[in-house]
């Protein structure tokens, strides 16, 4: 949902920080994007040249890393494997858990080309 | 490290920020830097500042979210009936046509402002942003913002608020928690409205929505109530007092709350949050 105005957001912390690095190109860019954040991978994907095209992340490589959904849970404290709609704690069932991981919505990090040309 | 504050690291993505550092050197120019900064950040902000209003009033704000047509203006019709002499209420309305809502709300004597959003399917940080500058906060106890209907895109814009609170109505299937995770994991409380209706519903179990939802992993309260026969509303009204003392008591200690679901980092971002800088135009807020 709204990949497009994520991706123009997207863009406009890469131009950010590739000014603030001095750097004229971005070569690469890590998204790490979890199931429950809202925002879909191939559809971020697809709208992601359409938002860097005429920027300084133009040739940059768009790497998105799918996150797991991993849950902990207060009961048994073990950390577990689960689905979107299914948050309970693989071990014992109970509800009682914590999301460690899958709802992420990040730009991870990227790569700056820093070189003179 | 993200670039600001820490916010967004999490047990998951922890080990990118221990590794390597924030900015490593490569051989040959090239620099990879580590940033965990959330896509929606210029929102996020645009909220903080939103929350930082309604706290410098000592306001609740509530967001309240559902499918079109599942009872939010009739359940703060009847909320205004019931409370409106105990508790100073103002809504924001979203719709995307119509000043059909906010004139409904201005009916009971109680000031709204209309967002009318043209196509955008929710509300955003700066949407409400802009309809602050009409409403009078420093009259107020609770201001409920009635987000547009849609059990997709609301839940993941922050507006500044301090609770969520999302509403299944009986009519539109016990399974709606499983099939829209992300709104019903963002709420601080569930209410199944038009409960009068189960007497002629053969499908809709509400042991099942409420299964439903704890399988979200949701502990918050799940109200069964009724706006429009006025039945059963003294959980909801109770709620409601109590995050209205709840919250005084936070302001008194000079902190705030965002809605339970959200990144563990961003607690941590909550209370650093100090930095003071001007808005792009400058623009006084009505006081």
């Amino acid at each position: 949902m709204h990949e497009l105005a994520i991706c123009q957001s997207l863009i406009s912390q890469v131009e950010d920080i590739a000014s603030e690095h001095q750097a004229k190109k971005v070569i690469s860019i890590l998204v790490q994007i979890g199931p429950l954040s809202g925002a879909e991978a191939p559809l971020i994907k697809s709208a992601y040249p359409i938002a860097a095209a005429g920027t300084v992340a133009e040739q940059a490589i768009l790497e998105i890393e799918t996150m797991p959904i991993r849950v902990q849970c207060n009961n048994c404290h073990e950390e577990t494997i689960a689905k979107v709609n299914r948050l309970i704690c693989g071990k014992c069932g109970d509800f009682h858990t914590k999301l460690i991981s899958g709802d992420e919505m990040l730009l991870a990090s990227l790569e700056l080309d820093n070189t003179i040309h | 490290m993200c670039d600001t504050c820490g916010c967004n690291i999490t047990s998951g993505n922890a080990h990118l920020v221990t590794t390597g550092g924030k900015h490593a050197l490569t051989e040959d120019g090239k620099s990879a830097i580590t940033v965990l900064k959330s896509l929606l950040s210029e929102n996020d902000h645009q909220a903080l500042h939103n929350r930082e209003h309604f706290d410098q009033h000592s306001v609740l704000a509530i967001n309240l979210m559902s499918s079109p047509g599942s009872g939010k203006t009739a359940l703060l019709e009847a909320t205004i009936d019931a409370l409106g002499n105990e508790l100073s209420i103002g809504v924001i309305e979203g719709d995307l046509e119509t000043e059909n809502d906010a004139e409904r709300i201005r009916a009971k004597g109680i000031p709204a402002i209309q967002i009318s959003t043209g196509s955008a399917c929710h509300l955003d940080a700066h949407m409400v942003h802009d309809a602050l500058h009409n409403i009078a906060l420093k009259d107020l106890d609770i201001v409920f913002v009635e987000n547009v209907g849609n059990l997709v895109c609301p839940a993941s814009f922050d507006l500044g608020q301090h609770r969520n609170v999302t509403l299944l109505s009986v009519t539109e299937g016990d399974d709606k928690p499983s099939k829209y995770p992300v709104i019903f994991r963002a709420a601080d409380l569930v209410l199944q409205t038009k409960s009068d209706l189960l007497t002629v519903l053969d499908d809709f179990d509400p042991k099942k929505a409420e299964q439903n939802l704890r399988n979200l992993a949701s502990e918050v309260p799940f109200f069964q109530i009724a706006a429009r026969r006025e039945l059963e509303l003294d959980a909801w009204l109770d709620w409601l007092r109590n995050e209205v003392k709840e919250h005084l008591e936070r302001i008194a200690r000079n902190e705030s709350i965002k809605p339970a679901i959200q990144p563990e980092g961003a607690q941590l971002h909550m209370a650093e949050h100090s930095h003071s800088h001007s808005h792009t135009q400058e623009h006084v807020h009505k006081e």
